[in-house]
């Protein structure tokens, strides 16, 4: 499947839309001028290097900070992001790499922490079924709702904490590194969520490290360098070391230089 | 017992294959075993602990266990049971209040100065007694939300100047005792449930357990989720219903005076908090909090709202566990509170079960914990052993609890349970 690049090809209207958003930290420009779109049932991968502002972008858009200047476009209208609250009222949902998630509690307890039905008598029934409900229409290998989540795996965590913040019906759903720390058939488990997202059609922003999961799952490819945009590209139309090259700023770096050795070990024995 | 109805759809939280079945009585059972040795402990060890303490008392002297001597512990268990009740409130957030033992001296110390000093209608006095409570911890709460003072040090400081209010509230008199007249001591010292009403109680608690039971099955039932067996159900009503029954007329009958009223308040009081941890966001919160406040903060949980209602909570029953020590003494002295009252409300709590690194616990933990507290020092008194051993047999029984507390973490989180 071939996404558009910018949903002004797709047709359709951006759940997001980020306009020369700044932001500084005293003497320190984080963010400077960074432009950003997400379509619905759109992946959007955020990636850079350490320090490039992703986490700076991220935690703005989730009203953790406010940006010091340019426009937040959200679903067509223009607004401000002031707190989490207000990120949350908007329809943005922000899971974290730390996943936040309460280990004594059972999984439901998780789902709905904050968010209880019925505060003065829990309504468990409901909450039980609404996660079920939730579980299988991602997918969720999750065994029962009523073990704490410290007996769950780094996959079936990941899956709780997109659950929940699936329970807002949120409009964009912003990922923090979802795959650190995962095995391979756990990644593989977090990857197929990322589809169903889309396929639900929510806008998603991924911030990773791993361009193997990139190239999996993104429908766009947005580089943060230096806290400015260094590009934005459809996936399918960039090879990972172009991706690596515009991150590092260069194609001469410690990651192409490795890279043409390599190819050069393997191609000369043929020649010679 | 295999008749063949209606193949029964496969609730939603029973149609994984990797769950081993645990439906009915034995399937029941077998979970249980498998919690314990999981390091869910439960009341297991406490109940184990409370017989012990029972054989070996009656063993050494035959009134142990005498339904005048049982009646007596249950009242004697009251006060310091309403404490330790307080205690398990903060303990859930992984905070401690050191200072229940003075603030229950100066509650106390309130009420007598007021009601006999200055004639002031004794449930005002009661109300002036519970407001220094909701006072200290909005206080403690304060401190520790704003100036992130740990809750350790915080009540420590208020255990003494709790207890240098108490003294100058006392005077020089240092003593103020309760007419015998009053309500309150006769509450605390007299009133006992009539026999009959007592086995109506009984039953009302295992009719209305099943009751709940049944309803909540039910309900999840209906929604397509597996519930308890009527079986079970039934099997633990029955269960409550004969031992609550055996131990209402075992109280009664020779020369015990039976089930106190103010032992029934600090039951009810249990229920009351059994269900709002269990059953309210405000407990889930709390849980939530002490199990990870990050994760409880990023929910939407307003954090600094949950430890001030704990501290607050903590202070109040401290104060209310005061004015029914003064009840039960018919005196407030300048020893009220002191001694040992601090660390037996807390080890109370953590012998019943309650973690003292926050996240679990329960309301019944509080009153398992005193019975074992209030056993040991009822036998010991019993023996006429001073309070020389009674202090250092506490003292080792808390230990020993911490340590069953430690390992059970331990071995929960080999085995996944945290």
């Amino acid at each position: 499947m071939s996404a558009p690049a910018t949903p002004a090809e797709q047709g359709t209207q951006p759940v997001l839309a980020l306009r020369g958003i700044s932001k500084t930290f005293g003497a320190v420009a984080a963010l400077t001028d960074v432009d950003l779109d997400v379509g619905p049932g759109q992946v959007v991968a955020l990636v850079g290097d350490n320090g490039a502002g992703k986490s700076t972008l991220v935690k703005v858009l989730a009203g953790v900070h406010a940006a010091d200047s340019g426009t937040i476009t959200f679903e067509g209208r223009e607004t401000t992001i002031t707190s989490p609250h207000d990120a949350q009222d908007l329809g943005i949902a922000t899971v974290y790499q730390d996943l936040a998630l309460c280990e004594n509690l059972n999984v439901v307890e998780n789902l709905f922490l904050g968010h209880e039905l019925n505060r003065k008598r829990l309504d468990e029934v409901t909450m039980e079924t609404r996660s079920w409900e939730l579980l299988r229409e991602l997918s969720a290998k999750i065994p029962t709702v009523r073990i704490p989540v410290a007996s769950l795996s780094g996959g079936q965590r990941q899956t709780v904490a997109i659950a929940r913040s699936l329970l807002g019906d949120p409009k964009l759903i912003i990922l923090d590194e979802p795959t650190a720390a995962l095995g391979v058939a756990q990644t593989a488990e977090v990857l197929n969520l990322i589809e169903r997202l889309r396929e639900r059609g929510h806008g998603v922003i991924m911030v990773s490290h791993n361009m193997a999961d990139v190239q999996a799952v993104a429908d766009v490819v947005c580089v943060l360098r230096l806290g400015r945009n260094n590009g934005v590209f459809k996936v399918d139309e960039i090879s990972s070391e172009e991706i690596v090259a515009a991150i590092t700023g260069a194609s001469d770096n410690v990651v192409s230089q490795r890279a043409s050795r390599r190819a050069e070990a393997s191609t000369t024995p043929k020649e010679g | 017992m295999s008749q063949l109805d209606t193949p029964a759809p496969v609730a939603h939280d029973r149609d994984d294959e990797r769950l081993v079945g645990s439906d009915g009585l034995r399937g029941a059972v077998r979970g249980t075993v498998d919690r314990v040795r999981a390091g869910e402990l439960g009341a297991v060890p406490v109940i184990l602990g409370l017989v012990v303490i029972c054989v070996v008392f009656q063993a050494l002297n035959s009134l142990f266990l005498s339904s005048e001597n049982l009646s007596n512990l249950l009242l004697e268990s009251v006060p310091t049971g309403v404490i330790a009740l307080g205690i398990v409130c903060v303990l859930l957030l992984g905070e401690i209040d050191l200072s229940v033992g003075s603030v229950s001296g100066v509650a106390g110390a309130i009420l007598c100065v007021l009601f006999v000093n200055k004639g002031v209608p004794g449930v005002l006095a009661i109300v002036c007694a519970l407001l220094v409570g909701v006072g200290a911890g909005a206080l403690y709460g304060l401190i520790f939300n704003r100036l992130g003072v740990p809750s350790f040090v915080i009540s420590l400081a208020g255990l003494l100047a709790f207890l240098g209010l108490q003294l100058a509230l006392l005077g020089s008199q240092g003593a103020i005792n309760l007419p015998f007249d009053s309500t309150l001591v006769k509450f605390a010292q007299l009133d006992f449930v009539p026999q009959a009403l007592a086995l109506v109680l009984v039953l009302l608690i295992a009719g209305g357990l099943f009751a709940t039971g049944f309803l909540n099955a039910q309900a999840r039932r209906k929604a397509q989720l597996s519930g308890a067996s009527n079986q079970l159900l039934l099997a633990r009503s029955v269960a409550v219903l004969v031992i609550g029954l055996i131990a209402v007329f075992y109280l009664y009958s020779g020369g015990g005076r039976g089930i106190g009223w103010m032992f029934v308040f600090f039951l009810a009081l249990v229920i009351v908090m059994h269900y709002v941890f269990t059953r309210t966001g405000f407990g889930r919160s709390m849980f939530a909090v002490g199990g990870n406040e990050e994760a409880a903060r990023r929910a939407g949980i307003n954090v600094r709202r949950v430890y001030a209602a704990a501290f607050i909570l903590c202070s109040t029953f401290a104060a209310l566990g005061g004015v029914l020590a003064a009840a039960r003494l018919a005196a407030v002295n300048q020893q009220s509170g002191g001694a040992d009252v601090n660390l037996n409300a807390i080890a109370a709590a953590v012998i019943g079960g309650t973690s003292l690194f926050g996240g679990r616990g329960s309301a019944i933990s509080a009153l398992l914990g005193i019975l074992v507290i209030q056993a040991i020092s009822n036998g010991l008194t019993l023996l006429n052993l001073n309070s020389s051993y009674r202090f250092m047999i506490t003292g080792g029984v808390l230990l020993l609890a911490v340590a069953v507390d430690s390992v059970a973490r331990r071995s929960r989180a080999s085995s996944g349970r945290a």
